[in-house]
C-alpha cells in the first residue's frame, strides 16, 4: 500500500545528504528466497483435486493385489502340526519326558503336486525368539570365529557363557535353545515301498550368514581342534563341531544353526529347514500322493504351548505363499476407488457453493 | 550506541556481586583525583583516589575500571558453565538421564555410547550456539574497549590518548565535539563560555535533541584552562545506579566549602559531546557501573504462548509414555510369572541360574520401556523448534516490504523465541504520539487577538508536500514561474491541480479540514516546502504583521513605541515576541557542527538578588551585568529546561510523559540528518531555514561578531526535501539557524513565528535575541524561565521588554491552564467586554482545532510592575534558596507568576499521522484485533486524532467515559454496559464469537461488518481510567471494553498504560501487543507478551524494551497479518508434526511388544531408533516449518479476517492435538499390522522384519508431511528426497560395514537383502498410502465440505493466479484506452488489492488489473466460472458506478444513528457522551467526488505507468469517508 513512496515522503525525517547508494545500506536483498518468493506448487486439497489421487492409487492397487493373490494361490503349500498334543497324533507319545529319543511318523497327502524347488520349513508357534533377554544373548564375535570370543565368550550370553568352567559354544540362550528336530520325508510310491525324498540342507542360510557372519575359529585342520576347550551348549546333545559329517557344514557355520541363529520376528514363525531341489527330469519335485514325515523329536514345545509344524512350499517371485497382501492391495485399492466416488459424488454437488475453482493442482 | 547497547546484555552474577559489595560500603562514594596522592591514613574508608592508588600499590579494585566485560564465559570455564546451564534445561536433563540408564545391563534397551550420542550431539550444537554468541559479544566489547579517548595523565602531565578500558575513576578526561563519552563524567569545565556543554543522549534515551549540561559550580568561572594537577576536590556522590535521571552529590572543595552535585553536572556515558569545542570531567562512574550499562537489562526471554501449550502436551506426552511403560511391565510381569513355570526354551535365567521374579522383571521391563519410549519426547523438538525460529526471523528480517528506506532500517526481531506470538495477538495497545503520528509538529493555525487565521496556503502546503517529490516534473515549472513566494496572484490552473492533490492526501486528518476548505479557497496559494520549518504564513496576519512592524519602527524612538499601536496590533506583537521567547530553544547554525550561535552584547544572568534588581532595573537599557560566583546556583535552576524544573513535584513517572500537549516528545525538529546521527552530514546540509525572502523588509546590520556563514548560492542537497528550488531574494542577509528544541512544537512556534519575520537569533541563559524586519534585533534580557512541567502544564519566561522597559510575563501552556488563569474581566467596561468576546471566540476556535486534530496551545501574557516584581522575586528567591521543599515553592512562586494573564492568542499545531496509519489500523480491525490507544494526549486531540487514523469510525458510537469520583465512574460503567447489553441482547462474548464465525466474505468490506455489527468504541480519560482499574471496577471496565472496538485512553500515565496492558493480559488471558516509541511506553511494552517498539524518531529507549523494533506503525500491519500468520502456522505445524511423528513412531514400538513378552525388545535396529528422529526425518520438517505459507501474504494482507485463525489458535488447539494423536495411533497400527501380517509366519528375523517398518514409517512421514505442506518449493522436494536417500544410504553402508559390530541387531546385509525382495517393495507401498488414506480423505472432504477461511484464502490465490495469466491475455488484446481505464478502475476497490497494486505494477504494468477481480468475491466467482473471453470492462464500469453512491450513502447512514444518540443523553452523567457523528464528514461527498473526477481526467492523459500507485493510493482514500 503505502510502501511504494515511503522513502520521499518525509523529507526532514530523511537524511537529506546521504547519497541513494549509501542509504540502501541495509537494504534486504530482493531474492526470491530471502523474499520467500520461491516458485512453490501450492496443492489445494479439496475433493476436486484429490479425487484423481484416490481414483489413480485403486487402479493401481487392485491390479497389484490381483496380481499378488493369483501368485500366491498358484503357491503350492502344505502344513503339518506334529507338535503331538492331541491325543490321536501319532507323536502324541513323544510329550512325556521320559520318552527320549522318540520316533514318530506322520502320514500326510498332497493332492496336488509341488513343482520347481520346494522348501521344508519348521514352524514354531508361540516361541518368543525376540524376547529381549534372548536376543541379546549371543556373541557374534563368538560365531565369527573370534578366537580369544571363543574362549571368552561375552557377558551377553549369562548365563549360558561357561559350564563347568568352560566356555560354552556356541554361547548364549538362543545357541542353547537351537531346534534340535530331525524331518524326514518319505514318498509312499505304493503299498509298500516308500522312497526318501532327497533333502538338501545347505543353501538354506544367507550367503553373508555363511561366509562372512559366521566363521569356525581358526586353527587346526580338525573341527574338534578349533574348538578345543570349549564345551557344547548345555541343551545340546553333541558339540558344534559334530552338527554335520561334511565339514564345510559343521561348526559354527552350519546352516541350521546359522539359520536358528537368525532370531525370529514373532512368536510364530518358521524356519527354513531343507531345501528339496528341482528335478531335472520332467517329474515334479513332490509329485501328488501319499507320504510320511518321520520325526526325531527332541524339542520340547508342549511346556510352555508352543506348537511344532512342518510346511513343504513352493514359492514364487514375491516369496512364500501369502494371501494376505494381494486381498490388502485390493481392499485397500477397492477402498481407495470408493472414496474416489464419494469425493466426485462431493465434488459435483458442492462445486459451486464453494469456489473451488476448477483448477487442477 | 547500539554497539554499546548490544554489548552489555546482562549484567548477570557480575551484577550481583557488584551489588553485595555496594551494600558493604555505605551509601555514598567519594571520588578523589587520581592525581593526587592517595588519601592518608586517616581516611581509611574513603577510597578515594582508587584508580591512581591501585595502579600503583595494585590493592585489589573495588570499583569497576571502564573495562567492558558481557562476555559470560572464559575459555576455561566454557565447559563447565554451558553444561551446567544447559542443565537447567530440564529436558536436556531427561535425556542425559535416560542415556545414563543405558549403562544399567539389566534395563539397557541400547548400546550405551549410542544412546549418548544424540544428547551430545544436542549438547554440542546448544553450546556452539552459546559460544558464538559469546564471542561476538567478545568482539563488540573489544572495540569498545579499544575506543580512544583523552585522558589526563599523572607522568606526562597533559592529556593523552588511552583506551577505554583504561579509564578509572578519578581519571580526568577531556572531550571533544562529536566525541562519545567513555563513562559517567562530572563536568569541570567547557570551552563554552557559560560552562554549558550539549550532549546527545539519542543513545540512551533516543531523544535527539541537545540537552544542556553545565560545569560543576566553582569551576565555570575559571579563566584559564582547567588544570587537573590543581584539583583537590573530594566528590561524594551516590553508589551507583541506573537511574539516569537521578544524580546527588556534592563537591568538597579544599577550603571545606561544599557545593552540591546534580544531574545537569553529569556526563553520561553513551551520550555524545555536541555543540562545544571540548570539555574536562573527572570520572564518577565507569565501565559496569555507568548508568547507562545498568540500565541495560539485557535481552529478555518470554516463552511464546504456543510454546507453553506446546510444553503442556510435551507433558500429555511424558504421560503417555509412563502410561505405555507400565503397561508393558505389567504385561511382562504377567509374562514372566506364565512362562517361567514353564520352563521355556526362550526364556533366559539369571546369571545365576534362577529365573528373575516376575515383579523384578516388570520394573526392568519399565526402565527399559522408557528407554526405547524416549522417542516420544522429542530430543530434537527443542532444537528444531529453535531452528526454525531462527530462520523465520531471518526471513522478517529480510522481508524487503519491512524495510524502510527512509530511515535505511529494516525491522529487527530483538527477541528470537516469540515468532509465533505475533500470529495470536488479540489486542494492540498502541502509543499515539511518535507511534501513530510521526511526532513532527507543524504549525498549522492560530488565533490572535480573537482573530483566526486559518493559514490556508499552509495547510495546502502540508497536503502538497506529500505529492511534490513524486510530480516533481510538475511543480518545478510552476515554481520557476512564480516571481514571489508570497504572491497573492490567483492560478486557477494550479489550484485545480492542487485540489486533486489534496485528496491524495493519505493523513485523513488534514485532507479532511483542507478538503472542507478547499471550495471556499480563493486567493492565497503557495508553494510546497520542508514541512516543519517553512511555514507559510497566512497572508492577512503578515499583513497585520507588517502594518506593526511599521508603526514600531515609526515609534521606536519614542517614549513608549507600544502605546502606538492598536490592541490588535499589540497583541500580535506580543503574541509572535511569546512564541519567540517563550521556549526553551536552542539555536545553532548548520555552518558550524553544532555550534551554538551566540549573539553576546553583554553577560548578564537573571535577576538574583533583591539589589541586583535595584540596580539593573534602571533606566537605562542595556546595563552590563557582572556575574558573580555565587549566583550560578540559582542561575543554573533557573535555566533547568522543562520537565525537571520540578523533579520533586513531579512523579518520576511523569517525566517520561510525552503526551502532554506541550509534549515533552523529544524529537528531532531538526532532524536535518543530525537526528540519524551520522557526523558527517552536519555540514553540508542545509535545513534551509532562510527561506524567508522578505521584499519588504529592509535587511539590518547584523550587530554580532559572530563569523558570517557563506551565504551559498543554492541552498543544495535535500534533493527529496525540497521539490521545487525557491528563488530566494536576499538570502544573503539571513543567516542560516537551526533550532534544537526539547519538544517539537516548540520548534514548531518558533518556526511559525519566523515565517512572520519574528526571527529568534539568540538564546543565552540571559538573553534572546529576536530579530525584527523594522526594528533590528532586539535583545531581551530574560529575567527567569519557569520551565514547562506536567502539572502546571504551561511555562512562562519573564523578559524585560527592551522597547517598554517593562517586565512582561509570557506564558504558553495548554488551554484549559491559561484559559483559567486569564485576568478576569468585568463586562461592565467595553474593554472588559472586548476581552470577553476575544476569550469566547478563541475559546471557540481551540474547540474547533481540538476537533481538527490539532494540538491547542494558549499564548498569554502580563505585564508586571517593578513593585509587583519584586514583591514576586522576594518569594521566588525565597523559594529557590530554601533548602526544603524546594520544589514545592518554586511550584507555588510560579503559579503566583502567572495569574492576571492577558490572552494574546492560541496556535494549533498538527501532528501528523504516520504514512498508512489508517489503513493498517483498519486492517487491524479487520484481522479482529482490539486497539487501544494510550495516550497522554487531552481528550479531544486524541479522539479526533482517532477519528483520523480510522480507530474511531464516525459509523460507530463512542462511549465516552469520564467520571469524576468512584462512585460517578460505578455508576457509568452500569449505565453503559446496560446500555450496550440492551442493544445486542446476546452477551458480548457470544456476539464476537459469532462475529468470527461470521462468513468470509461478508467480511469483505469494512462497512459491511461495522454495519451488521456496530461494535461501540470507548473513550476514558486517565481519572475515569484510574477508577475503573481499582479492583471493584475492573470487571466491569472490562466487560465493557470487551466489546468495544477499539478503545482510546486519553491522559493516561506510563503506569496506567502497564496496568491496563497487565489487566487485560491476566483477566482476558488475551495475548497483548505493545507498541510505543518512547520511554512512556517502556513499561507498558514490557508488560505486553510482545512489545514493539518503533525505531524511527525516539529511538532507543522503547526499543530496547522491545521484542521487536519496526521503523514505522504501517509495518505492524505486515508484520502481525503476515509474518505473525506464517509464523504461529507454521511453528504450530511443525509442532504438531513432531508429536504426530514421535507419536508414531513410539506406538509401532508399542504395538510390538503385544508380540514379544512385554519385553522392550524393539524390532527396529537401534541404530535406526536413536537417528530416525535426529536425522532421517528432521530435514523436511524443518524445511516446511520455515518456508511453509498457508495462504500468500498477499491473500493475507487482503483478507485480514485470515489472522483469527492464530487468534484462535485454530491450527494448534487440544483437539488438534489429540486428533493428531489418534491419527498418529492409526497410522502406526496400520504401519505395524500390514508389515505383521504380510510377513505372519515367515522366516524373517527381527531386524530384518524391522527394517521395511523403519522404511514404511519414513515414507508415511513423509507422506503425511506431503499432506501438510501448502507449498512445495523445490527445497522441499529436496530435503524430502534427500531424508529418504540419507536413510537407505546410511543403511545400506550401516549394513555393509561390520559383520559382528552392532550386537544385538547385527544387522549385516539385511538392506541389501530386503532390496532384492518384492515383498519389501509391496509392503512399503502399500502400508503408508493405507495409512494416509484417511487423512487425506478428511482432509479432501474438509476442504470440499466446509473449508475453513485459510482454506479459502489458498483458494483464492489460486484463482488469482488464474485470473492473473487470463487478465494478462485479455489486457494483450485490449486497446490501450481500456487499459488505461483498467488501471484507474484499480483504485476503486477497497482495501483488497492493494499492496499488490505496487509491487506487481513495478514489475509488469498491466499486472495492475489483476486485482480488479478481487474487489467483490462475487467478481472472482464470477470470473472464475466464466471461461476466458468474458467482458472484463464491463464488470469494471460496474465498480466504478457503484462507488459514487457509496460515498453519498455514507452521511445518510452517520443521520440515521444521531437521533439514537440523543435518547441516552445522561443529565446526570453529562460526560456520558454519544458521539455519533460529525457534521464536518458530512459535506464531504460532493467534494471527493470532484476531485476524483478531475483526477481521472488528468490521468487520461498522463501516462499511467509511473504513476500507477498514486491513483490507487488516492482513491482508496475516498473510501474511508
Amino acid at each position: 500500500m503505502a510502501m511504494n513512496y515511503n522513502a520521499k515522503d518525509e523529507v526532514d525525517g530523511g537524511p537529506p545528504g546521504a547519497p541513494g547508494g549509501a542509504a540502501k545500506n541495509r537494504r534486504p536483498d530482493n531474492t526470491a528466497f530471502k523474499q520467500q518468493r520461491l516458485p512453490a506448487w501450492q496443492p489445494i486439497l479439496t475433493a476436486g483435486t484429490v479425487l484423481p489421487t484416490f481414483f489413480i492409487i485403486g487402479l493401481i492397487f487392485i491390479p497389484i493385489g490381483i496380481g499378488i493373490f493369483v501368485t500366491s494361490n498358484n503357491i503350492r503349500e502344505i502344513e503339518i502340526d506334529y507338535t503331538g498334543t492331541e491325543p490321536s497324533s501319532p507323536c502324541n507319545k513323544c510329550l512325556f519326558p521320559n520318552a527320549t529319543p522318540c520316533f514318530c511318523t506322520i502320514n500326510f497327502t498332497l493332492e496336488q503336486s509341488f513343482e520347481g524347488n520346494v522348501f521344508m520349513y519348521y514352524g514354531l508357534s508361540n516361541f518368543y525368539q525376540n524376547h529381549r533377554r534372548y536376543v541379546k544373548s549371543r556373541d557374534d564375535s563368538q560365531l565369527n570365529g573370534d578366537a580369544s570370543a571363543l574362549l571368552n565368550p561375552s557377558k551377553e550370553c549369562e548365563p549360558y557363557r561357561r559350564n563347568e568352567d568352560k566356555p560354552i559354544a556356541p554361547c548364549g540362550a538362543i545357541a542353547n535353545s537351537m531346534f534340535n528336530d530331525t524331518l524326514e520325508l518319505f514318498l509312499i510310491s505304493n503299498e509298500s515301498q516308500s522312497t526318501p525324498i532327497p533333502l538338501q540342507r545347505k543353501g538354506i542360510a544367507w550367503w553373508t550368514d555363511k561366509n562372512v557372519k559366521f566363521r569356525n575359529p581358526p586353527g587346526g585342520k580338525d573341527l574338534e581342534e578349533r574348538f578345543k576347550g570349549t564345551t557344547k551348549p548345555v541343551n545340546w546333545v553333541k558339540p558344534v563341531y559334530m552338527l554335520d559329517s561334511d565339514p564345510n557344514n559343521s561348526g559354527f557355520i552350519n546352516e541350521d544353526f546359522i539359520v536358528w541363529m537368525r532370531t525370529a520376528a514373532l512368536p510364530t514363525f518358521r524356519k527354513l529347514y531343507r531345501l528339496i531341489e528341482r528335478r531335472n527330469d520332467l517329474h515334479p519335485t513332490l509329485p501328488a500322493g501319499q507320504y510320511y514325515l518321520n520325526i526325531t523329536y527332541n524339542y520340547p514345545v508342549h511346556s510352555f504351548d508352543g506348537r511344532k509344524r512342518m510346511i513343504l512350499s513352493t514359492i514364487s517371485w514375491m516369496g512364500g505363499k501369502n494371501p494376505f497382501l494381494g486381498i490388502a492391495y485390493i481392499t485397500i485399492g477397492s477402498i481407495s476407488f470408493l472414496l474416489g466416488v464419494v469425493l466426485l459424488v462431493i465434488n459435483h454437488k458442492y462445486r459451486n457453493s464453494s469456489n473451488t475453482a476448477d483448477i487442477t493442482i | 550506541m547500539e554497539r554499546e547497547a548490544a554489548a552489555a546484555p546482562e549484567p548477570g552474577p557480575r551484577g550481583r556481586r557488584r551489588r553485595r559489595r555496594r551494600r558493604r560500603e555505605g551509601r555514598t562514594r567519594t571520588v578523589r583525583s587520581n592525581l593526587q596522592p592517595p588519601p592518608g591514613a586517616e581516611e581509611p574508608r574513603a577510597g578515594a583516589g582508587k584508580g591512581a592508588l591501585r595502579r600503583r600499590c595494585g590493592c585489589p579494585p573495588y570499583v569497576a575500571d571502564n573495562r567492558l566485560k558481557t562476555t559470560k564465559y572464559t575459555l576455561l570455564s566454557f565447559l563447565p558453565k554451558n553444561l551446567f546451564e544447559q542443565f537447567h534445561r530440564l529436558a536436556n536433563v531427561y535425556f542425559v538421564f535416560i542415556a545414563l540408564l543405558n549403562f544399567v545391563p539389566a534395563v539397557n534397551a541400547f548400546q550405551p555410547g549410542l544412546a549418548l550420542a544424540p544428547v551430545l550431539f544436542i549438547l554440542a550444537v546448544t553450546a556452539f550456539k552459546d559460544l558464538w554468541e559469546d564471542y561476538s559479544r567478545h568482539r563488540s566489547d573489544h572495540e569498545i574497549n579499544h575506543l580512544g579517548c583523552l585522558v589526563f595523565s599523572r607522568e606526562e602531565k597533559q592529556y593523552v590518548n588511552r583506551f577505554w578500558k583504561e579509564i578509572h575513576v578519578g581519571d580526568f578526561v577531556r572531550l571533544h565535539c562529536n566525541e562519545i563519552i567513555p563513562a559517567d563524567i562530572l563536568l569541570l569545565s567547557s570551552s563554552d563560555p557559560d560552562g554549558l556543554c550539549h550532549i546527545e543522549t539519542a543513545n540512551l534515551d533516543g531523544e535527539t535533541n541537545l540537552k544542556r549540561r553545565q560545569v560543576v559550580r566553582g569551576f565555570s568561572e575559571l579563566v584559564s584552562e582547567f588544570n587537573p594537577l590543581t584539583f583537590t576536590s573530594v566528590i561524594e556522590c551516590e553508589k551507583p545506579n541506573n537511574d539516569l535521571t537521578r544524580f546527588h552529590g556534592c563537591i568538597i572543595h579544599d577550603n571545606g566549602k561544599k557545593s552540591g552535585l546534580c544531574k545537569e553536572n553529569l556526563l553520561l556515558r553513551g551520550c555524545t559531546i555536541r555543540n562545544t569545542e571540548a570539555v574536562v570531567g573527572i570520572v564518577i562512574y565507569a565501565g559496569h557501573e555507568t548508568k547507562a550499562l545498568l540500565n541495560n537489562s539485557g535481552p529478555r526471554y518470554k516463552r511464546s504462548q504456543l510454546e507453553r501449550q506446546m510444553n503442556c502436551d510435551v507433558l500429555w506426552c511424558v504421560l503417555l509414555l509412563i502410561c505405555m511403560s507400565l503397561f508393558s511391565a505389567v504385561g511382562h510381569g504377567l509374562w514372566v510369572q506364565r512362562y517361567a513355570e514353564k520352563k521355556a526354551l526362550f526364556e533366559v535365567p539369571e546369571a545365576d541360574g534362577s529365573s528373575l521374579p516376575p515383579v523384578t522383571a516388570a520394573v526392568y521391563s519399565f526402565l527399559t520401556m522408557i528407554i526405547v519410549l524416549q522417542v516420544l519426547i522429542p530430543i530434537s523438538l527443542y532444537v528444531s523448534i529453535e531452528i526454525v525460529k531462527v530462520c523465520q526471523v531471518y526471513f522478517i528480517n529480510q522481508d524487503i516490504e519491512l524495510y524502510d528506506e527512509e530511515t535505511d532500517s529494516q525491522l529487527q526481531c530483538r527477541a528470537l523465541n516469540i515468532t509465533e506470538d505475533l500470529g495470536q495477538i488479540q489486542y494492540i495497545f498502541s502509543d499515539k504520539t511518535g507511534t501513530l503520528t510521526e511526532n513532527k509538529m507543524v504549525f498549522r493555525r492560530c488565533i490572535v487577538s480573537g482573530v483566526e487565521y486559518s493559514h490556508d496556503a499552509n495547510a495546502l502546503r502540508l497536503a502538497r508536500y506529500q505529492e511534490a517529490e513524486e510530480e516533481e516534473e510538475e511543480s518545478v515549472p510552476r515554481g520557476g514561474s512564480l516571481p514571489h513566494r508570497y504572491s497573492m496572484g490567483s492560478y486557477q490552473g494550479i489550484r485545480i491541480l492542487n485540489r486533486s492533490h489534496s485528496t491524495k492526501s493519505h493523513r485523513r486528518s488534514s485532507s479532511r479540514a483542507e478538503a472542507k476548505r478547499m471550495s471556499t479557497l480563493s486567493e492565497h496559494t503557495a508553494f510546497s516546502s520542508p514541512m516543519e520549518k517553512n511555514i507559510t504564513p497566512d497572508p492577512k496576519l503578515l499583513q497585520k504583521v507588517i502594518e506593526c512592524d511599521r508603526c514600531l519602527a515609526k515609534a521606536r524612538h519614542h517614549e513608549h513605541p507600544l502605546a502606538h499601536l492598536s490592541p490588535e496590533q499589540l497583541d500580535i506583537f506580543d503574541f509572535f515576541i511569546a512564541l519567540t521567547v517563550c521556549n526553551t530553544v536552542v539555536v545553532t547554525s548548520p555552518d558550524q557542527p553544532r555550534q551554538k550561535v551566540r549573539v553576546r552584547f553583554e553577560m548578564k544572568s537573571p535577576v538574583k538578588t533583591i539589589e541586583e534588581f535595584l540596580r539593573r532595573f534602571t533606566p537605562s537599557r542595556l546595563t552590563s551585568g557582572c556575574t558573580s560566583i555565587g549566583n550560578l546556583a540559582p542561575n543554573k535552576s533557573a535555566n533547568k529546561s522543562g520537565s525537571t524544573f520540578l523533579p520533586a513535584l513531579t512523579n518520576d513517572s511523569t517525566l517520561f510523559r510525552l503526551d502532554e500537549p506541550l509534549g515533552r516528545s523529544p524529537l528531532a525538529i531538526n532532524s536535518n540528518g543530525y537526528s540519524n546521527g551520522a557526523p558527517d552530514r552536519w555540514v553540508p546540509e542545509n535545513p534551509g531555514l532562510e527561506r524567508e525572502p522578505e521584499p519588504q523588509a529592509e535587511p539590518e546590520p547584523e550587530p554580532e561578531p559572530e563569523p558570517e556563514p557563506e551565504p551559498e548560492p543554492e541552498p543544495e542537497p535535500e534533493p527529496q526535501a525540497e521539490p521545487e528550488p525557491e528563488p530566494r531574494p536576499q538570502r544573503e542577509s539571513e543567516r542560516e539557524l537551526r533550532y534544537e528544541a526539547e519538544s517539537p512544537d516548540e520548534a514548531a512556534l518558533v518556526y511559525a513565528a519566523r515565517a512572520y519575520r519574528c526571527t529568534l537569533v539568540d538564546r543565552l541563559p540571559d538573553q534572546v535575541s529576536v530579530e525584527l524586519p523594522q526594528l533590528g534585533t532586539l535583545t531581551f534580557e530574560v529575567l527567569h524561565t519557569l520551565g514547562f512541567d506536567s502539572i502546571r502544564k504551561r511555562m512562562s519566561v519573564v523578559i524585560r521588554h527592551p522597547l517598554t522597559d517593562d517586565i512582561c510575563v509570557y506564558t504558553k501552556g495548554a488551554d484549559s491552564m491559561v484559559m483559567d488563569l486569564l485576568l478576569p474581566c468585568s463586562s461592565d467596561d467595553p474593554r472588559g467586554r472586548h476581552h470577553k468576546k476575544i476569550r469566547r471566540k478563541t475559546q471557540h476556535y481551540l474547540n474547533h482545532y481540538a476537533v481538527e486534530g490539532l494540538r491547542t496551545l494558549c499564548i498569554a501574557k502580563r505585564v508586571l510592575s517593578k513593585e509587583e516584581y519584586a514583591g514576586w522575586l522576594q518569594g521566588h528567591l525565597e523559594a529557590e534558596s530554601s533548602l526544603e521543599n524546594r520544589e514545592e515553592l518554586l511550584f507555588q512562586s510560579a503559579t503566583r507568576l502567572e495569574t492576571n494573564l492577558h490572552l494574546l492568542g492560541a496556535t494549533g499545531i498538527e501532528d501528523r499521522l504516520q504514512d498508512g496509519v489508517p489503513e493498517t489500523i483498519a486492517k487491524l480491525h479487520q484481522a479482529g484485533l482490539q486497539i487501544w490507544v494510550l495516550t497522554g494526549d487531552k481528550q479531544e486531540t486524541a479522539i479526533n486524532i482517532a477519528y483520523a487514523c480510522k480507530l474511531l469510525d464516525h459509523d460507530e458510537e463512542v462511549i465516552t467515559l469520564n467520571a469524576e469520583s468512584q462512585e460517578a465512574c460505578a455508576a457509568l460503567l452500569d449505565q453503559t454496559i446496560n446500555y450496550v447489553q440492551s442493544k445486542n441482547p446476546s452477551s458480548s462474548l457470544e456476539r464476537t464469537e459469532t462475529s468470527l464465525s461470521v462468513a468470509f466474505s461478508s467480511l469483505c468490506s469494512p462497512l459491511a461488518s461495522s454495519t451488521s455489527h456496530p461494535s461501540p468504541s470507548l473513550v476514558i480519560d486517565g481519572r475515569s481510567l484510574a477508577f475503573a482499574l481499582e479492583k471493584t471496577l475492573e470487571d466491569k471496565f472490562l466487560f465493557l471494553a470487551k466489546q468495544c472496538r477499539s478503545v482510546l485512553c486519553c491522559r493516561s500515565t506510563p503506569l496506567q498504560k502497564s496496568m491496563v496492558v497487565k489487566l487485560i493480559r491476566s483477566k482476558l488471558n488475551a495475548m497483548t501487543l505493545a507498541i510505543g516509541d518512547g520511554a512512556n511506553d517502556v513499561s507498558m511494552i514490557q508488560v505486553a507478551d510482545v512489545g514493539v517498539g518503533i525505531s524511527g524518531q525516539e529511538g532507543m529507549q522503547a526499543v530496547m524494551a522491545s521484542d521487536f523494533a519496526v521503523p514505522r506503525f504501517r509495518y505492524l500491519e505486515r508484520l502481525l497479518i503476515v509474518h505473525g500468520h506464517w509464523c504461529y502456522s507454521r511453528l504450530a505445524n511443525m509442532v504438531l508434526y513432531f508429536f504426530y511423528k514421535n507419536t508414531m513412531f513410539v506406538c509401532l514400538l508399542f504395538w510390538f511388544q503385544f508380540y514379544c513378552g512385554f519385553s522392550a525388545s524393539t524390532m527396529i535396529d537401534q541404530w535406526y531408533l536413536i537417528f530416525f528422529n535426529l536425522l532421517f526425518s528432521s530435514l523436511p520438517q524443518l524445511v516446511t516449518g520455515v518456508l511453509d505459507k498457508d495462504v500468500p501474504a498477499q491473500v493475507l494482507l487482503n483478507k485480514p479476517q485470515l489472522y483469527k485463525s492464530g487468534q484462535n489458535r485454530e491450527e494448534y488447539q487440544p483437539l488438534t492435538f489429540w486428533l493428531n494423536m489418534v491419527d498418529a495411533a492409526f497410522q502406526s497400527l496400520v504401519c505395524f499390522f500390514i508389515p505383521y501380517l504380510a510377513y505372519y509366519d515367515s522366516d524373517t528375523d527381527v531386524f530384518t522384519w524391522g527394517t521395511p517398518i523403519t522404511a514404511i514409517a519414513l515414507f508415511t512421514f513423509m507422506l503425511h508431511l506431503g499432506i501438510e505442506t501448502k507449498t512445495w518449493t523445490w527445497l522441499n522436494w529436496t530435503a524430502s528426497g534427500f531424508s529418504v536417500l540419507l536413510f537407505f544410504t546410511v543403511a545400506l553402508i550401516y549394513n555393509s560395514s561390520c559383520a559382528t559390530c552392532y550386537p544385538p541387531s547385527n544387522p549385516h546385509w539385511s538392506m541389501q537383502t530386503l532390496l532384492g525382495d518384492p515383498l519389501f517393495y509391496l509392503t512399503c507401498f502399500l502400508a503408508p498410502v493405507t495409512a494416509l488414506l484417511p487423512r487425506l480423505f478428511c482432509k479432501a472432504l474438509q476442504g470440499s465440505l466446509c473449508p475453513n477461511d485459510l482454506q479459502k484464502g489458498r483458494q483464492l490465490a489460486k484463482s488469482i493466479t488464474a485470473i492473473d495469466t487470463f487478465v494478462q491475455e485479455e489486457l494483450r488484446t485490449e486497446s490501450s484506452e481500456q487499459k488505461k481505464r483498467s488501471t484507474s478502475a484499480c483504485p476503486f476497490q477497497d482495501s483488497i488489492a492493494q499492496p499488490a497494486c505496487p509491487t506487481k505494477a513495478s514489475e509488469e504494468p498491466h499486472a495492475m488489473a489483476l486485482n480488479v477481480p478481487l474487489k467483490e468475491d462475487t467478481l472472482v466467482e464470477g470470473l472464475g466460472r466464466q471461461a476466458p473471453g468474458s467482458s472484463m470492462p464491463e464488470e469494471e464500469e460496474a465498480v466504478l458506478e457503484e462507488h459514487p453512491g457509496n460515498s453519498k450513502r455514507k452521511p445518510v447512514n452517520t443521520g440515521g444513528t444521531a437521533p439514537l444518540s440523543s435518547i441516552f443523553n445522561l443529565p446526570n452523567f453529562s460526560s456520558l457522551n454519544w458521539i455519533s457523528s460529525l457534521s464536518l464528514v458530512s459535506g464531504l461527498g460532493s467534494v471527493l467526488q470532484f476531485s476524483r473526477s478531475s483526477l481521472q481526467m488528468e490521468k487520461q492523459d498522463s501516462d499511467f505507468l509511473p504513476s500507477t500507485p498514486q491513483p490507487d493510493q488516492e482513491l482508496q482514500a475516498t473510501d474511508y469517508f
